[in-house]
């Protein structure tokens, strides 16, 4: 820009570095078609929400009024006959305790996974297992339960008669059969499948730890896996809580390869080796088809059950992550 | 508790570029040595090569010797992290463990040594800060995290952890970039009262700083981009600053360089 168009041009005169009156903000500018189509989006979430609850609710009162059981403390689900009884006891239990089965099996192996594939592995090594567990991640729920059903229960039943004949006076091992679906095969398939969710996305949280703070840890002297407890870890904290809540989320709505693999009876037990087990997301899959109107209220019903558990378990994960997050000043 | 360094004939590479090539230097126990030259000419990947920091970026390699005591410290049976907690280090930028509390990051370093007793890291942490001039401003609030402090604080506090561990030589890259005159004038009283116990190694760009605080200074540079850094001339800071024998030490200090 010449400095003769420096002085002339009407934009000097009016911006920040010119002389004149300072210019109006404008009302309609890019920042506040911006501002409104974020607000819009924010409140959509809300609104589907709660649309979703108000649905659940509205739809699940009727069956709540046949039942001539408690809800909350029955476990069978006869939900079809007449009288209607049926209880969310024993499923509710069921996709808890696999859901939590699955996360102790996945998450040490999945971190296991990340922070080799970040910290430990050659470069090349690395971005060939990234690619084939994000490949694990692309395998429909479907295939996992059919593999489940079909094939991967043979080795798991092996596995279960060598649990039960080494360990069998612990509870969980009691059932000395027969092996076959089981809430160990349920457990174990659901596992595989959060496995890579909850791998990749904890290896984006430990690619995050700043370099200067892994280079202070090795200063002073840190082996590898001292600098991963000291910096690697404890800054990644929050994440890795948001990935295995994601990897839970999965587990805990996960339907179709449940339902391939678990037993389907409705009982609270430990028992994790004989046939057994069951679940929300499962039982309403196998049952919707042939439900009559008071039973599809009633799946409904569960379906409401699973909808708050899952919303305690995320605002569980918020309060952990916030709680953290005040003591860096907001560093994690 | 201070160790003396010789560099004999380092060269670092990362990947194939060499950045410092045949780097010769002796430093001296107990004392502080300025390394100064321009940007890029190798200062920092020098200062990394002396606690084997270096080879921690992949495809970095470091060539030569370098001798602590007389002990090559790229012998291959050398523990590392034996190396590295005898050198200590600071970096350019304060970088305390933000997870960490002020009282935590300073015993990091002593954890990490298996010291497990409350009494003998209370007894450090309390040594370290005041060694580092800290103490008085964070007594009241050790538990408070460290990254809430001051950059000036935070570097201090890095300085802390750094020599709670009781290393031999201390290495410091910049360490008052990042700083205001004031807390880098705490750092400078700091730098001489340490020297009292071990050998200082600091690289910066301020040549007041450097003829403040140094005995002895190093001026490496480069001549082209993409060529190495060398050691242009090495003497006392006295004679490096009054009356170079090198004329493009001269120009450097003088500003004439470039
Ligand atoms: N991580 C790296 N990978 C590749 N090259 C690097 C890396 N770090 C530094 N270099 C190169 O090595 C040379 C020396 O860099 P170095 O950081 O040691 O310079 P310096 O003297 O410390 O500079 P400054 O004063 O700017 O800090 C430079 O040419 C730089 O580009
Ligand atoms: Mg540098």
């Amino acid at each position: 820009m010449s400095h003769t168009s420096l002085t002339t041009t009407p934009v000097d005169a009016q911006g920040a570095g010119g002389g004149g009156a300072l210019p109006r903000g404008r009302r309609f500018g890019a920042e506040t078609v911006f501002r409104g189509a974020a607000t819009a989006a924010g409140s959509m979430v809300l609104v589907i929400i709660v649309a979703i609850a108000i649905f659940l609710i509205v739809k699940a009162i009727p069956s709540l009024r046949a039942d001539h059981e408690s809800f909350f403390t029955y476990q069978q689900w006869f939900a079809d006959s007449s009288p209607a009884k049926f209880g969310i006891a024993a499923i509710a239990f069921g996709t808890v305790l696999t859901s939590a089965l699955a996360l102790l099996m996945a998450v040490p192996v999945a971190l296991g996974i990340a922070l080799c594939l970040t910290h430990y592995a050659h470069r090349r090594v690395a971005s060939v297992l990234g690619f084939f567990v994000d490949l694990l991640a692309a395998v429909p729920s479907v295939v996992f339960g059919l593999w489940g059903r079909d094939y991967f229960y043979r080795p798991v039943s092996d596995f279960a008669k060598w649990l039960h004949d080494n360990f069998g006076w612990i509870p969980l091992f009691g059932s000395n059969g027969p092996y076959g679906r089981s809430i160990l095969l349920g457990s174990i398939v659901l596992a595989i499948m959060v496995l890579p969710i909850v791998t990749s996305l904890s290896r984006e949280v430990f690619l995050q730890t700043p370099t200067q703070n892994e280079e202070a840890a090795l200063a002073l002297g840190a082996t590898k896996w001292e600098m991963i407890r000291t910096a690697v870890l404890p800054y990644g904290r929050p994440g890795i809580i948001a990935a295995v809540m994601l990897g839970l989320g999965r587990a805990l709505g996960e339907t179709i390869a449940l339902a391939l693999t678990l037993g389907a009876v409705y009982n609270v037990s430990f028992d994790l080796l004989g046939p057994g087990g069951n679940t929300i997301a499962a039982n309403i899959a196998l049952k919707f088809g042939e439900a009559n109107p008071t039973g599809r209220s009633a799946l409904i019903a569960s379906g409401l059950v699973l909808f708050a558990i899952t919303l305690v378990v995320n605002m569980t994960a918020r309060a952990i992550v916030y709680r953290r997050r005040e003591f860096t000043g907001g560093a994690a | 508790m201070a160790k003396r360094i010789e560099a004999v004939n380092v060269s670092a590479y990362y990947g194939s570029f060499r950045a410092i090539d045949n780097i010769t230097m002796a430093i001296e126990p107990k004392s502080v040595t300025a390394l100064i030259g321009p940007s890029g000419c190798g200062k920092s990947t020098f200062l990394r090569s002396i606690n084997r920091m270096h080879e921690v970026l992949p495809g970095a390699k470091v060539g030569g010797q370098l001798l602590i005591d007389g002990q090559n410290i790229y012998d291959r049976d050398i523990d590392v992290t034996a190396v590295r907690r005898m050198i200590g280090m600071v970096f350019q930028r304060p970088n305390p463990f933000p997870t960490m509390s002020i009282y935590e990051n300073v015993v990091a370093g002593l954890r990490l040594n298996g010291v497990r007793k409350k009494s003998l890291l209370d007894a450090a942490c309390e040594k370290a800060l005041r060694g580092a001039n800290l103490w008085n401003e964070v007594k009241d609030r050790l538990n408070r995290p460290g990254a809430g402090l001051s950059g000036g604080q935070q570097q201090r506090l890095c300085i802390a952890r750094t020599i709670a561990v009781e290393p031999q030589v201390v290495l410091m890259d910049e360490p008052c970039s990042a700083l205001d005159p004031i807390s880098t004038l705490a750092i400078e009283d700091l730098i001489a009262e340490l020297k009292n116990e071990y050998t200082i190694v600091i690289v910066t760009h301020n040549m007041q700083q450097a003829a403040r605080v140094s005995d002895r200074t190093g001026f490496f540079s480069i001549d082209k981009t993409g060529e190495p850094g060398r050691l242009i001339e090495y003497d006392d800071t006295a004679k490096i600053f009054t009356n170079p024998s090198v004329k493009r030490t001269e120009d450097y200090i003088t500003g004439r360089f470039g």
